[in-house]
């Protein structure tokens, strides 16, 4: 067998683990993992210009791919900068692998230069965490890292070399992969008797209401739900992570669900006779006040993490397994039976959710001289024919995004739900883009949100990415400046953001093309020209300063309780 | 209710900072908490004792089992088993209180593993209960310090704890 340095076993590991582009920044701990780079044909690195950059790169690249992001950080600072991006993965369950260079074995705990107990410090944000001690064990730990990342509930991994192991050799061969680790075995079939039950709950209910989040993405189940969905009749829901997982141009769709979801869709959780939840873990954003949280249903839940199961919610039909397996199993056993024939009719409950429909909950009134931010991202939908990737950071424009881009394919949303991470938004479209270079890549954003990673758009000119970024430009942090005129009686506390950097002359000095709009009629115009020029725009687009997200569920109300305009 | 949960780990670096960091990150309560290698010492048994409802018992359960290097998680509390608790006590001892000492010693069955001139260090093992009862009639007497381990507990039965991996 062939003796390979610990830093030629990175790259021979990863490139057998099929990675073939990674994101990172290079710094004294892991200059051997870099003159292997160098060296490599196979493995193509994006230099970001920060680490947290490289983490969200690599979040945004797993988002798109389904496949394991992988990013590389140096010792101390490079490894303390990759944690919000360790900590945003870790939330939404996105399959990636960090590896961190750590000062030598012999200098740990000395408070060496750029140490820093790397392991210790995301212990609490990652799926799980190594340090390799000894280079006979790194190629297998770096496959176990995957191997963990990217099984069961997916999550971030990250592995933490010290500079000696780079140097020492150990044998390598390719192995595939390959690991065996007898403390972690995922549940991935469902139980059959359980998964009759579901079948069972779904015939005696006249009132169902399936309700799909993030793991239905994760397990790319889509196809297998919409089958269950149009085979039953169901109505449809998705969490703001669950959006493309069931056609929202669809009718038997109503919508997201939660504090910002659509009036019919948390009408019906609130009336259902029956809940199915599917890979889905019962936030607080979507369940308000979890007294009165579908007071009158039954409640099965799907999902592979059994955590995940009666954490929040207590469930009557719980079912531990993969979304996709059992999802099949369930189709087929309803294929099977005479369900056709048992199931109630379900045109009542329609009749309901139509009279709910009605209200219209997402119209929002047109103004002459001014934007109005829903519009733009109507407009947005329609430019792209409702068929580009779309990021999003964090904020009003985020929900904006959610409700008025309807997304009937999945993969195609990336968006940070669970750490609500600004920042999170262009180096992701960054790593999208570099997964997805065929396909557009727009980024909706906020200009408070976009200076927090703004020295991204150096990597895509870099890289020559051509990501689209349309600010919806309110001057204020906008979903804080709404608390505050809900909650907080229109004390806007530290929330203005009429200095921002001017985006037409910031784009021209990132080698990028710079567009306004700050009236309604220019806002198409500017929009299909940004699609149609080349290499990345930025959209400046002034929109209504004060315009709110509505509906809005009040924090810790009821899901019947909700704000409309 | 008092939980005394029993969880076989890989014996590992690192491994009973995973287990403490998530009863302090979510907030779960521990009592007293044991560990130390067994069998061939690629393992190591903790033994943790927590309260909580149902609920709480449970997400516990289920938390442990998913800490990636955590091979099985055994609520004894769920059946019948033993309990034993070690506990040192030194007392400060002169004249008449020294007999006193070793009569309540005696019949606690603890022993005497150190002793000078005017102290005893006993050792007592036992259940909660009586290691709190033995403290409680040593304490007129001048106790100087006492250190307790902890619970450690096992099923009773023939049974022992799988090693088989988990899933
Ligand atoms: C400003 C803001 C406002 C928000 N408002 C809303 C809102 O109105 N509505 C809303 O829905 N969200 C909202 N969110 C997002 C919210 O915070 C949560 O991130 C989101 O609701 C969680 O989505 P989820 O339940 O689909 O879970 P995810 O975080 O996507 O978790 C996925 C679940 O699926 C399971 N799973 C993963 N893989 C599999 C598999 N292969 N098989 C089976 N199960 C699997 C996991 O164990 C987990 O339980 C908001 C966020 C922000 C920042
Ligand atoms: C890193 C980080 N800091 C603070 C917050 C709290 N926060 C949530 S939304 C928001 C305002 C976002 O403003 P902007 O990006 O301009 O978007 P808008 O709401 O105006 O659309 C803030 C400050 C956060 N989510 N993330």
């Amino acid at each position: 067998m062939v003796k390979l340095t610990g830093a030629e076993i990175v790259v021979q590991t990863l490139l057998e683990l099929g990675a073939r582009t990674i994101f990172g920044y290079p710094g004294g701990a892991v200059l051997n993992i870099y003159d292997e780079i160098y060296k490599s044909k196979e493995l193509k690195h994006i230099l970001t210009r920060h680490e947290q950059g490289a983490l969200h790169a690599a979040d945004g690249y797993s988002r798109v791919t389904g496949e394991v992001g992988v990013a590389l950080v140096t010792s101390g600072p490079g490894a303390t900068n990759a944690v919000t991006g360790l900590a945003t993965a870790h939330m939404d369950s996105i399959p990636m692998v960090c590896i961190s260079g750590q000062v030598p074995s012999a200098l740990i705990g000395n408070d060496a230069f750029q140490e820093a107990d790397t392991v210790g410090i995301t212990r609490s944000c990652t799926k799980h965490n190594f340090l390799v001690k000894d280079v006979n064990d790194l190629a297998r730990t770096l496959r176990e890292a995957f191997f963990i990342a990217r099984t069961g509930r997916p999550g971030p991994v990250l592995v933490d070399i010290p500079k000696d192991v780079t140097i020492n050799t150990a044998e390598y061969s390719n192995n595939g992969g390959q690991v065996d680790i007898r403390s972690y075995r995922p549940t991935n079939k469902g139980h059959s008797r359980q998964i009759r039950r579901v079948m069972d709950e779904i015939l005696a209910a006249k009132r169902p209401l399936v309700y799909t989040g993030g793991g239905v993405i994760l397990a790319d189940a889509a196809e297998d739900l919409t089958t269950l969905i149009r085979t039953t009749g169901m109505p449809v829901t998705n969490t703001l992570m669950g959006l493309g997982a069931y056609p929202a141009s669809d009718k038997q769709f109503v919508g997201m669900l939660g504090m910002h979801g659509t009036y019919e869709a948390n009408m019906a959780v609130h009336n259902c006779d029956l809940l199915l939840a599917i890979g889905a873990r019962f936030d607080d954003r979507v369940t308000g006040k979890i007294a009165e949280f579908a007071p009158e249903a039954t409640i099965v839940h799907l999902d592979v993490d059994p955590t995940s199961i009666s954490k929040n919610v207590v469930v009557d039909v719980p079912v531990v397994g993969d979304v996709k397996s059992v999802l099949e199993a369930l189709n087929v056993m309803i294929k099977e039976s005479d369900f056709k024939e048992k199931q109630p009719d379900l045109s009542d409950w329609w009749q309901e959710i139509d009279v709910w429909r009605k209200r219209e909950c997402l119209r929002y009134p047109a103004k002459e001289d001014v934007v109005m931010p829903q519009m733009v991202v109507e407009t947005l939908f329609k430019v792209t024919e409702g068929d580009a990737i779309v990021v999003t950071d964090v904020g009003q424009h985020q929900m904006w995004a959610a409700q008025y881009y309807g997304f009937d394919r999945p993969r195609r949303w990336l968006t940070s739900g669970g750490l609500g991470t600004m920042g999170y938004g262009l180096p992701a479209a960054l790593g999208a883009k570099a997964a997805k270079s065929d396909q557009p890549v727009v980024l909706i954003t906020g200009e408070g949100s976009l200076q927090m990673n703004i020295q991204e758009f150096a990597t895509l000119a870099q890289e020559r990415l051509a990501v689209k970024v349309v600010i919806l430009n309110n001057n204020f942090l906008g979903m804080v400046r709404q608390w505050q005129e809900f909650f907080y009686d229109n004390r806007y506390s530290e929330v203005d953001m009429t200095v921002t950097p001017d985006f037409l002359k910031l784009a021209d000095a990132y080698g990028a093309t710079g567009l306004r709009a700050t009236r309604p009629e220019e806002v198409e115009k500017v929009l299909r020209q940004a699609m149609e020029t080349e290499g990345t725009v930025i959209v400046d687009i002034h929109t209504d300063r004060e315009a709110n997200v509505y509906p809005m569920v009040p924090a810790g109300a009821a899901l019947n309780e909700m704000i409309l305009l | 209710m008092k939980h005394i949960i029993s969880v076989l780990v890989e014996n590992e670096a690192g491994v009973l900072s995973r287990v403490a960091g998530l009863f302090s990150a979510r907030g779960f309560n521990i009592e007293s908490l044991t560990v130390a290698p067994v069998g061939d010492g690629d393992t190591s048994r903790i033994t943790l004792v927590t309260t909580g409802d149902n609920n709480i018992i449970e997400q516990i359960n289920k938390q442990l089992n998913k800490l990636i290097p955590v091979i099985r998680v055994l609520d004894l509390t769920d059946g019948p088993h033993v309990e034993r608790e070690l506990m040192l006590i030194k007392v400060a001892a002169q004249g008449d209180k020294r007999a006193e000492v070793l009569r309540i010693a005696d019949i606690f069955r603890s022993r005497v593993v150190d002793a000078t001139p005017n102290a005893f260090t006993i050792e007592v093992t036992g259940d909660s209960g009586k290691l709190d009862a033995c403290l409680a009639l040593l304490e007129p007497l001048g106790i100087t310090e006492s250190v307790r381990t902890g619970k450690v507990a096992i099923s009773r039965g023939s049974k022992g704890i799988r090693k088989e991996p988990k899933g």
